[in-house]
């Protein structure tokens, strides 16, 4: 990141002129922790007692079997407290939090994980917390609205625009505008303005540096390829961050592409031509965004991959062709979730399956003595209303109609 | 400099300029040319027209409903243009754009100056492009002659403040409270102090805005800032009463 928080032509700083100095703080705080190595010492001890890291790396035999190629292995983050790498980004500025001493933490969320983990972290570091979720995504995501709720955050239904992730995001700002006194905004994505991109890749680093080292202690060497689903990017840097400097390592980060490339009901940033260069919710990067810069709505099943923008971070990479991307699609998403759930009794997120999608199209064509990293960003337990329904399961539905009975007569 | 003196001339004969605020395409073009009409002939000394975006992450519910509305009826930035071109050549104030950066990123800096220019655009009002990241923008303005209002806010260091005047033109926009668009303010004596260091900081002539709605209001900056800005109150206006129901409202702040 250079001086004015630019990652090559990407990223910044495009704030309103109240957050200044706020972000001058921010940037401070920072760059001491950053210096203070018992700063990260305290960040892993609270990582390995509140949550569970070091998350483990899981071969996957039978799905190396399925495919007959390299060896799989998943990287856990499934694990973490709260099911997802979202705590450990949260955890983080958390500590920086109680640095800074501010009383109110807010955040959006997509998919409700980070709202989820900022609520969790809310309720142990003794913060107050709101929490600003679309209304699409409320709908989709309703137990993790549920566990919000009853660690004590406010959560607010965001009704504008396209009523998902980025227009939470806006509403989050317009919260930290009014308050910025007492209030940290707990970005939850490696995206908005400097310091966020950088500062959230830096607390999910800890993925990377786990796998590494345990793909040499049970592989003996670097792995072929690391895949990571893209939302707005925080888990993909915080797997690929360790291994960008692995000359034989190709990293590759899957993007939502919903109803397909062509369909124009997608999220793909950077591996389809529709998106372009923009600046919007604070930085500079590709956006699906109109002739007039207008953003245009965008589809997942996966609600944290729904997203405009994407990690100025990533844009950078992928102008230096570091790291590859794919897509993929929501029927293929849930066919690989159906088949990890068969062989290897793991149910991984929504948005994770797109990155098991990209490997698993990958894996059969790769040698045996090679192996491939998938990085498993969360569990689908939340997803267990959209899953349900996208296989027509009879018997849930008829358990949610009977549910559905017996509280209107009661 | 050209828009800083026209409104120095304005002050020789008034002891407080009042600039209000649409959103070009809300409810409509036809709409907001009555509505411009309206307050062009009751005294007002400067418009600001927003050009809708689809994230306008400064504004109120009020004034984001009303981009959001805009953009759903199909309101393009090129309308927005033919639509400055025409009012300016009818009515002597000046008018100003307001926006967000990515219009004008979108539509490439240069080109955007240019037609500004040609549509007689006397400054722009960007609330998230701070000077840090306008470089080439900012030197567009000064090729160009489009005043870059700057903004204050009462969280700006004084030291912030004055850094702020360098890259400034036109006038200062001193936002009256920390928020969003919409909400009223208090103009209290931390209020009167926060104008102090604002004062101090420039030379420029200063604009109070965020939360004015009434007489009392602007009463209570006169002698302290050179201009009011009246936002989100006059859209909640036409959206109760019609546009007819501005002129009177105008009137009536003096
Ligand atoms: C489980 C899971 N994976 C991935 C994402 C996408 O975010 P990112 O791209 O920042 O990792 C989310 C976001 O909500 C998530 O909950």
């Amino acid at each position: 990141m250079d001086q004015n928080g630019f990652f090559g032509n990407w990223g910044g700083a495009y704030i309103p002129e109240v957050l200044y100095q706020t972000f001058e703080e921010l940037k401070e705080e920072y760059s001491r922790c950053r210096k203070d190595p018992a700063f990260w010492q305290e960040y892993l001890t609270l990582m390995s007692t509140y949550s569970c890291r070091p998350t483990p790396l899981t071969y996957a035999d039978n799905l190396t079997r399925h495919f007959g190629g390299a060896k799989i292995y998943i990287k856990r983050e499934d694990l973490n407290h709260t099911g997802a790498h979202k705590a450990n980004n949260v955890m983080g500025q958390g500590l920086l939090v109680k640095r800074m001493g501010k009383k109110r933490v807010i955040a959006e969320t997509g998919a409700g994980q980070h709202g989820m983990a900022t609520a969790t972290m809310a309720a142990k570091f003794g913060l107050d917390c709101t929490i600003y979720m679309g209304e699409e995504d409320v709908l989709r995501q309703r137990p993790n609205v549920f566990w919000m709720e009853k660690m004590g955050a406010t959560v607010v239904t965001v009704k504008d625009g396209s009523r998902t992730l980025k227009d939470a995001i806006n509403e989050a700002f317009r919260d930290w505008v009014t308050n910025v006194d007492d209030t940290h905004y707990v970005f939850g994505t490696a995206c908005g303005p400097a310091p966020f991109p950088e500062m959230v890749a830096w607390f999910q680093s800890i993925i990377g540096i786990e796998a590494a080292e345990q793909i040499m202690e049970y592989h003996g060497k670097m792995p072929a390829r690391v895949y990571a689903c893209v939302g707005g990017g925080s888990n993909a840097m915080g797997i690929f961050k360790r291994f960008l400097d692995e000359p034989d390592v190709e990293l590759i980060g899957v993007e939502a592409g919903g109803h397909g490339a062509d369909s124009g009901a997608h999220a793909i940033r950077l591996s389809s031509p529709d998106a372009t260069p923009g600046v919007a919710q604070g930085y500079k990067t590709m956006f699906l965004q109109d002739d007039d810069g207008q953003m245009k709505h965008t589809h997942s099943v996966a609600a944290g991959l729904d997203y405009v923008g994407v990690s100025p971070i990533l844009s950078d990479l992928w102008d230096k062709k570091q790291v590859r991307f794919e897509s993929a699609t929501d029927t293929e998403v849930m066919q690989a979730l159906e088949l990890t759930m068969k062989q290897e009794g793991i149910i991984p997120a929504l948005e994770s399956s797109h990155a098991f999608v990209g490997a698993f199209k990958e894996a059969g064509k790769l040698a045996k003595d090679e192996a491939i990293i998938i990085n498993q960003s969360g569990r689908g337990d939340k997803d267990i209303f959209t899953i349900a329904h996208a296989f027509e399961d009879p018997s849930w539905k008829k358990f949610i109609i009977d549910r559905g009975i017996e509280y209107s007569n009661s | 400099m050209q828009l800083e003196q026209q409104l120095r001339n304005k002050l020789k004969d008034k002891d407080i300029l009042l600039m209000t605020h649409i959103v070009l395409g809300y409810p409509s073009l036809d709409v907001n040319r009555e509505v411009i009409k309206q307050m062009v002939e009751n005294g007002v000394d400067c418009i600001e027209m927003q050009i809708p975006f689809s994230e306008p992450m400064a504004d109120g519910p009020i004034i984001l409903k009303a981009n959001q509305d805009s953009l759903l009826t199909g309101t393009k930035v090129a309308d927005c243009f033919t639509f400055a071109a025409e009012i300016t050549r009818q009515y002597d104030i000046p008018f100003l754009f307001m926006t967000y950066y990515n219009i004008i990123f979108k539509y490439g800096e240069e080109n955007f100056f240019q037609r500004a220019k040609e549509c007689g655009i006397k400054g722009f009002i960007i609330p998230d492009l701070p000077p840090e990241m306008g470089k080439s923008f900012l030197e567009l303005a000064d090729k160009y002659q489009i005043a870059p209002i700057l903004i204050f806010t009462p969280t700006s260091t004084d030291e912030r403040m004055k850094k702020l005047s360098t890259y400034g033109n036109g006038f200062v926009y001193c936002v009256a409270r920390r928020g969003v668009t919409g909400k009223k303010s208090e103009f209290d004596q931390n209020f009167d102090g926060y104008l102090a260091r604002c004062r101090a900081a420039t030379k420029l002539p200063l604009a109070v805005g965020f939360g004015i709605q009434s007489k009392e209001d602007i009463e209570a900056l006169k002698g302290k800032a050179d201009m009011a800005v009246i936002g989100s109150r006059t859209i909640k206006l036409v959206e109760a009463e019609g546009a007819e129901a501005v002129g009177p409202f105008i009137a009536a702040l003096r």
